[in-house]
């Protein structure tokens, strides 16, 4: 796909006219782009999500998905996007391929043809042989499949991921990554996903925005924003202690700074895996020699701390927190029911 | 991958596929179905088994202790004979048809749509909670249809658990009515039909934006006896007292009773079956259509 495949401009939404749950966001994804989309918990990331994919109505502001604006012409959307929730929605009564065929039937895809595609996509997700299973009888791996399965089936332009990996084994979530990289290089497919695992989000995405308070306070590929930090730490020793080398490294090009603490430089560098070579050069043509090395990238983690002041390890540590948090929004959604139903 | 779908899209798709899913998760568990089927044959064998009014006015329930000098055998008999016949006359009058049991089986069927209808909220309120409805939401389906698919499988499950008491009622002794052909028993789903269709869609309504059960099953425990003997269902409504009588006349369960009893029981008063058929016709048609504009605007949030 060529052009953006989701533009979105101010993009508000209020709960009971004062719970702001996402504040006046804009971002662009790239067609045929993996974009990530982390945050805290109840940072506004579903919301957001939630509003791209038609099923909740913005307060202000507007998207465009796929050339179709999400409030006018919230039907064109929903052809053009799959969406794999991030609850487990297959329905436990019915057999793996009913559930699929189901999908199919809510995108009109005439029988013959849904046919041939739901075959071809339990196939690709390795559930060929527990299609006629219930799906009641299989694993959180087996069902997160059957999602992507069910969200695949109108071929669908941009695909939403809203937690993907959440809650599964190391195994299955190596794998999940592996179909979505997949989707990626064989169909061209714009990916859209969240998550608040910062590693996937490094490994997976070209472009990711982080979203903290229901706005966006970081977007950019995970190297720029990791380079934004400042760059790689190198750490350096050289045999002879009472050498400063500090002045000769700051010359190398893309060093941004040196300092030497009990005889160990810590030098900030840009590029570290190519510049680092170069370094050793320099610091060997002055007739030293290196005893020690070390190169370490900073992690999204890092990133993530620096913009949203926490680490994503205390977002775990607080989830009880988090849980009422989100339960208060919840309510808040729902108090909005008719005719004053709870 | 290149879409080829969306353009020759007929408007009701996906309808179908969402009735189908509910009558699958109904049919694919039978111990549902099963509850659902027990509970009008407790009652139909208890209160109309036991409740056999016709037997008060025997000679065996009466005794004449202070005639003297006692009857004798051949006066008992004939006196047993006029009681009887009193008896079966005002079960006639009252009940417009000797036996009570037929009348209260034929009041079961109203009774079994009416627990399907009710509780066909419920599953409203598990899909959104489960995050179903929200992935159904993002499909291209029409609102409307969401809705319709909720009340098309109440009134599906509603007629079929409706047929299946009707065939219990009758091996267990319902009594059809002289006139009873083909065309009636038509008539019969018709009515169940609609008031299916009315409630169902009340109660999917007050389901649409709801994520607790705990509330559906109250508003159903809430309304259930006043919607069954606040009717003629179990007791003829004309023997109530004026303010119940009023409240039997805006019940929709009084109207389908009284169309199927007339239909399987009774003689057919058409003018009063053309009542019954407005009344419910226009409930089903209002109800209906109000959930369908309301799932517009309320089904998402």
């Amino acid at each position: 796909m060529n052009g953006d495949a989701i533009v979105v401009e101010d993009l508000t939404k209020v709960f009971n006219k004062n719970l702001v749950a996402v504040d006046h966001v804009n971002f662009t994804v790239k067609g045929g782009e993996i974009f990530g989309f982390l945050g805290p918990n109840g940072a506004g990331k579903t919301t957001t999500i939630n509003m791209l994919i038609t099923i909740l109505r913005p307060t202000e502001g507007s998207a465009v998905v796929c050339n179709h604006d999400i409030t006018k012409d919230a039907n064109g959307v929903r052809d053009c996007i799959g969406v794999v929730p991030q609850e487990y929605t297959a329905d436990e009564d019915l057999t793996g391929i009913e559930n699929v065929m189901l999908c199919a039937d809510l995108y009109g895809i005439p029988r013959d043809e849904s046919k041939k595609r739901a075959e071809e996509l339990l196939e690709l997700v390795e559930l060929t042989k527990f299609k006629d299973k219930q799906v009641a009888t299989y694993s959180g791996g087996m069902r997160r499949r059957l999602e992507l399965a069910c969200g695949l089936i109108n071929r669908p332009h941009v695909f939403f991921l809203d937690e993907p990996t959440l809650g599964l084994d190391v195994q299955t979530r190596a794998a999940t990554w592996n179909y979505i990289k997949l989707l990626k290089k064989e169909f061209g497919m714009t990916i859209f996903m969240t998550t608040h695992y910062l590693e996937e989000a490094d490994m997976l995405c070209d472009r990711v925005a982080i979203i903290d308070h229901g706005k966006i306070i970081a977007s950019g590929a995970p190297n720029d924003l990791k380079e934004s930090l400042g760059g790689d730490i190198m750490t350096l020793r050289i045999q002879d202690g009472n050498a400063d080398i500090s002045d000769l490294v700051k010359k190398v090009p893309k060093v941004k700074e040196v300092k030497k603490q009990d005889g160990t430089y810590r030098i900030k560098v840009v590029d570290g895996e190519e510049t680092a070579p170069t370094i050793i050069d320099a610091v060997r043509a002055e007739g030293h020699k290196v005893t020690r090395l070390s190169l370490t990238k900073p992690t999204l983690d890092e990133v993530y701390l620096e913009y949203t002041g926490r680490s994503i390890r205390e977002e775990e540590e607080s989830k009880e927190g988090f849980a009422a948090q989100r339960m208060a929004m919840r309510k808040a959604r729902g108090a909005r029911a008719m005719g004053g139903h709870p | 991958m290149s879409r080829n779908n969306g353009n020759s899209k007929n408007p009701l798709h996906g309808l179908w596929a969402l009735t189908n899913r509910d009558l699958k998760k109904w049919y694919k568990n039978p111990i549902i179905l099963m509850l659902g089927i027990i509970q009008p044959i407790i009652w139909m064998s208890l209160l109309g088994k036991a409740m056999n009014l016709g037997a008060i006015f025997t000679s065996n329930s009466i005794s004449f202790p202070q005639i003297n000098p006692p009857l004798s055998i051949p006066q008992q008999i004939q006196i047993g004979q006029w009681l009887s016949n009193v008896a079966s006359s005002a079960m006639q009058n009252t009940f417009g048809t000797a036996d009570y049991f037929s009348y209260m089986a034929v009041g079961m069927m109203s009774f079994v749509v009416m627990f399907t209808a009710m509780f066909s909220g419920m599953s409203m309120v598990f899909d959104r909670r489960l995050g179903f409805l929200n992935k159904v939401l993002s499909t291209p389906v029409a609102r409307g249809s969401i809705l319709m698919a909720k009340i098309l499988s109440a009134v599906i499950r509603a007629l079929v658990q409706a047929t299946i008491v009707l065939g219990i009622a009758y091996v267990l002794g319902l009594s059809v009515g002289a006139n009873f052909t083909l065309l009636n028993l038509l008539g019969v789903y018709a009515a169940l039909f609609l008031i299916s269709m009315g409630l169902s869609s009340i109660f999917i309504l007050i389901a649409i934006r709801s994520t607790r059960q705990e509330t559906q099953m109250a508003v159903v425990n809430l309304l259930n006896l006043p919607l069954m003997f606040a009717s003629n269902a179990l007791f003829p409504a004309s023997l109530m007292p004026d303010w119940l009588q009023t409240i039997t006349k805006i019940n929709p369960v009084t109207y389908a009773t009284d169309a199927t009893r007339q239909l399987i029981l009774y003689t057919v008063d058409m003018h009063q079956l053309a009542i019954d058929f407005l009344f419910l016709g226009a409930f089903a048609v209002v109800f209906s259509t109000i959930g369908i504009v309301l799932s517009w605007r309320y089904l998402s949030k």
